[in-house]
């Protein structure tokens, strides 16, 4: 009869339902284990962060007890590794500072530009590319764009700027804009391709030329992207080392001016580590101190650049 | 079908590795100076041997290789300095003992442009100057070091602070090391200090003789009158001791434990031996052959420790040098 | 607004966007500009030096004779190693931040902390794992130390890179498949990582080419600059036929052997400096050409 058969068919749906949960189990542990896994990984960046920490502080620390640390970040001078020692970290700072500044202010236009024109504007053969040739610009060794800025850039603009000198921070900083344009470009080009296409058509389908989809639509959804990219190439250029080392000289400077010659604080670190120095000194352990400064520096603005995209992110 | 033939492919790609055998090593680093003439050495040392030995160099700097030395990870340390007091300690704590080889001179060279044609020679006084602490901001110009020079803007060029270059060239000429004025353009490539120096008709800077050398038709050297008249840098004025007071002795600093290796003693008593010939290739001036000798025989006798007392020795003569008593 | 007016604007926002065109292109140009002054100098001053003994000799005091055959095969095995530990751990450490990761303070604060530590100079990521893994972990002045010291620099951009692309799949697409009853691995694996590949993978290709060129570090941990002689083969002949000995074994890499060169005195060494500039470029490409390639089919692939 039909109550009996669908007691049967109940009957038996309870008996698979009761061995279901056996299999869920077996699932949920994989699960946990994969989860657990990429929580591991994840975990490992804290533990890079807690270990450069660790180096640069035990070193800083008897680098500290010798040198006052008002001293160190106000004094005008930072001449260690002379005859009577001044420890202001200053110069260093506005060699970093201003070398940066006009590498972002090359790359951060150029890089958007670009990321816009294969965006919207090439054929899609043409984009893929250009793309990879771009890319490879990140590829040609720091070295070669140290030597390039110094040995190509800097006579070049010197038929400019006829005052300029051998070693300065512009050329320095103008190469590595150049060498930061793919991080700039290519993701956030990945950014903007991720759009969904409906977005972008509902653009066109309004009248908008692709500027104006590409300014008004594509770039505020496209936004964490668009600023990670930007994060990740001011970080570029605050870390770079060997173009700044070979292009934009040794010798500490206080000056603002990117047209002289300057010291950043990864050149100075690089140029003790690998010098004659004994190890254990005053003035090696004073190249912990300077590393100290610059994770500070990229940390207050690392902590800005998170706050302002938490503001403007756009969810679609 | 796609995986098998990829995998033999892989398989077939990977088997030109070749062969390692149990070869033993001998492991060196420090100073990037003294690289040239290691690598010389090492290169004939492999030859002869065929491969059984492998010789490994580095360039971690002077300080980084005397930290690897004092704690027993390298057999032999190139240096540009002798051992600093610090570096002393170090190696005392760790109980790794040295036997300190001069292996050869490189004499610092003060270039101008080929176009100055007012330089004819330069005392240390003259030196001194130009590059003494105070001159900073004040030494502007030629005819401020010696008046019938020309009234024109003194370009300096020189190796940065933490080369030993540095510190040999201002103990000698400032008398403290480490002594300088800041405001000249400094340079770890002494390429890019080539360059400099050749372009601007003004300028005058400091390296080694190796790069003087290479770039004979970009640049002039000075002759430097150490007090007993202007002598011009060359082989034979820095062998025998003419040329004062800017030729430094440069050294490679040998374990004693890792001497008791027979390949490692084989090795240092190689370059010793081959150092006059060796050396003259890779444009770096040979120590006078008594020098060899004398570094030969504190192998033989395990004499170790440093005749330099941990700070730089300036115008003193190799030999007498060699003959002191050394300190631990 | 009267039509005309109306069509006065249109027509200049049209214009705008011819011109946008030209400045795009010649932003481009600026770039690809650079790329090829930079070849154009390398192969006029190296290309000269490109012979089979180049690619098979060891470094020599002579410069003719001097080659890069440790140096090319000391950074195919290091970026073979720092490929294999940075990939994996990086896309895993995005994609549980992005996708398993509670929204609180903590995950925060390792954002901010990833991006931090992309801005730390290579030579302090050199000095601390001189410490951590030369040292404390003895694993010694070797291949494995260079290929976890450059994972090590590079993760940060392969996790930023991840979280983008991870980011930018539209939430219909987990949602569609949670509906459908898949378990959040599941729904990670089918449907958010195959849409992400391609984000994923431009940011593998950035950061590989930086490890690639990377000279401060290695030379702090160890690398040298005259080996002549090559790491023990992965494959022997006897039981068990693979062998890990290379992973310990000392090393060079081709950025470090054209930094020794180039500043050597003697004319004939820059050459060589420029030859290994352009073999270390077209390495680039070779290695960053999978990856391109894998980024070209999953973009076709997007159905969105």
């Amino acid at each position: 009869m039909g109550s009996n058969q669908a007691d049967a068919g109940y009957l038996a749906a309870q008996a698979q339902v009761r061995t279901i949960p056996v299999g869920l189990t077996a699932r949920k542990i994989r699960e946990r284990l994969i989860e657990f896994a990429m929580f591991l990984c994840a975990l490992s960046s804290v533990a890079i962060t807690v270990g450069i920490v660790w180096v640069l502080l035990f070193e800083s620390w008897q680098f500290f007890s010798h040198v006052s640390i008002i001293n160190f970040l106000t004094d005008t001078e930072w001449t260690v590794l002379f005859e009577n020692p001044r420890y202001g970290i200053l110069p260093l700072v506005t060699g970093t500072v201003v070398t940066s500044t006009v590498a972002l202010l090359v790359a951060l236009p150029l890089g958007t530009v670009i990321a816009i024109y294969l965006s919207e504007y090439a054929a899609n053969p043409v984009k893929e590319i250009l793309k990879p040739i771009l890319e490879l610009l990140s590829a040609v060794p720091t070295v070669v764009f140290g030597y390039f800025a110094l040995l190509f850039v800097t006579p070049a603009l010197q038929s400019l700027l006829p005052e300029l000198p051998g070693f300065n921070m512009l050329s320095a900083g103008i190469v590595i804009g150049i060498m930061i344009i793919p991080y700039v470009s290519s993701l956030s080009e990945d950014a903007m391709k991720a759009v969904p296409v409906t977005i972008r058509e509902g653009s066109y389908a309004m009248g908008a030329t692709r500027f104006q989809t590409a300014v008004r639509v594509l770039i505020p959804s496209a936004f964490s992207g668009i600023a990670s990219a930007y994060v990740l190439g001011f970080s570029r250029a605050v870390g770079e080392t060997m173009v700044v080392a070979i292009a934009a000289g040794q010798q500490p400077h206080l000056t603002l001016n990117p047209m002289e010659g300057a010291a950043t604080i990864t050149a100075y670190i690089v140029q003790v580590s690998m010098g004659d120095l004994p190890h254990g000194s005053i003035a090696y352990q004073s190249i912990f101190a300077a590393g100290l400064t610059l994770m500070c520096m990229t940390l207050l603005f690392n902590i800005g650049g998170y706050l302002l995209r938490k503001k403007f992110r756009e969810i679609y | 079908m796609k995986n098998v033939v990829f995998s033999v492919a892989l398989v077939a790609l990977l088997g030109l590795f070749p062969k390692a055998s149990k070869a033993q090593l001998i492991q060196i680093d420090g100073s990037s100076t003294v690289f040239p003439i290691t690598e010389a050495v090492s290169e004939e040392f492999q030859k002869a041997k065929k491969g059984v030995v492998k010789v490994t160099v580095g360039i971690a700097g002077t300080g980084g290789g005397f930290k690897k030395f004092c704690r027993g990870e390298i057999d032999i340390s190139d240096a540009s300095r002798p051992i600093l007091k610090q570096e002393m300690e170090t190696c005392k704590q760790s109980g790794v003992q040295y036997i300190e080889l001069p292996i050869a001179y490189d004499a610092l060279t003060v270039m101008v442009n080929p176009k100055n044609d007012w330089v004819k020679a330069l005392t240390v006084p003259d030196l001194k100057k130009m590059w003494e602490p105070t001159a900073q901001g004040k030494i502007t110009t030629w005819n401020q070091v010696r008046s019938e020079w020309p009234n024109s803007p003194l370009k300096l060029f020189g190796p940065g602070a933490d080369s030993g270059t540095f510190d040999y060239f201002t103990e000698a000429i400032v008398g403290k090391a480490k002594s300088s004025r800041g405001d000249f353009t400094a340079s770890e490539d002494d390429n890019v200090l080539v360059q400099g120096i050749a372009n601007d008709r003004n300028a005058l800077g400091y390296f080694g003789f190796a790069y003087y050398i290479e770039n004979q038709k970009k640049l002039k050297a000075a002759p430097i009158d150490g007090g007993k008249g202007a002598v011009m840098p060359s082989a034979k004025t820095v062998e025998d001791g003419t040329y004062q007071p800017l030729s430094r002795p440069i050294f490679i600093y040998v374990s004693k434990k890792s001497l008791d290796k027979p390949e490692v003693r084989e090795y240092v008593e190689f370059y010793l031996k081959n150092a006059p010939a060796l050396v003259k290739q890779v444009k770096y001036v040979a120590l006078p052959p008594s020098a060899y000798t004398i570094g030969m025989e504190h192998v033989k006798k395990g004499k170790v420790g440093t005749v330099f007392g941990g700070e730089s020795q300036v115008g003193i003569k190799i030999e007498e040098l060699l003959k002191r008593e050394a300190q631990n | 607004m009267v039509t005309r007016e109306i069509q006065a604007k249109v027509a200049a926002n049209k214009r705008f966007d011819g011109i946008f065109a030209v400045i795009g292109l010649v932003a481009t140009f600026v770039g690809m500009i650079t790329l090829a002054a930079l070849i154009f100098d390398l192969l006029t001053d190296g290309g000269g030096r490109l012979t089979y003994t180049f690619f098979t000799a060891f470094p020599s005091r002579f410069a003719a004779q001097a080659g890069i055959l440790s140096a090319w095969i000391g950074t195919c095995l290091i970026m073979f190693v720092t490929a294999v530990t940075a990939v994996p751990m990086g896309v895993a450490a995005g994609v549980y931040l992005e996708e398993y990761a509670r929204k609180n303070w903590v995950t925060a604060l390792i954002e901010i902390n990833i991006a931090n530590l992309a801005g730390v100079p290579s030579i302090v990521y050199g000095l601390m794992a001189l410490g951590l893994f030369v040292y404390q972990l003895k694993l010694g002045q070797s291949i494995l130390t260079a290929g976890l010291t450059l994972a090590l620099l590079i993760l940060p951009i392969v996790i930023v890179a991840t979280r983008e692309a991870i980011r930018a799949v539209p939430s219909t697409m987990r949602e569609a498949a949670y509906a459908l009853g898949a378990t959040k691995w599941q729904t990670t694996r089918d449907h958010v990582l195959p849409y992400s590949m391609g984000g994923i993978l431009t940011g593998v290709i950035i950061a590989l080419s930086r490890a690639i060129g990377e000279t401060a570090p290695l030379i702090t941990i160890g690398a040298l600059t005259f080996i002549a002689f090559l790491p023990d083969s992965p494959i022997k002949a006897e039981f068990p036929f693979i062998s890990f000995e290379w992973l310990m074994s000392p090393f060079t890499v081709m950025p470090i052997q054209m930094f020794n060169w180039v500043s050597r005195p003697q004319q004939e060494f820059h050459l060589n400096a420029a030859a290994t500039g352009l073999v270390l470029m077209v390495m680039t490409l070779l290695m960053n050409g999978v990856a391109i390639y894998f980024r070209y089919r999953f973009r076709k692939w997007i159905k969105w």
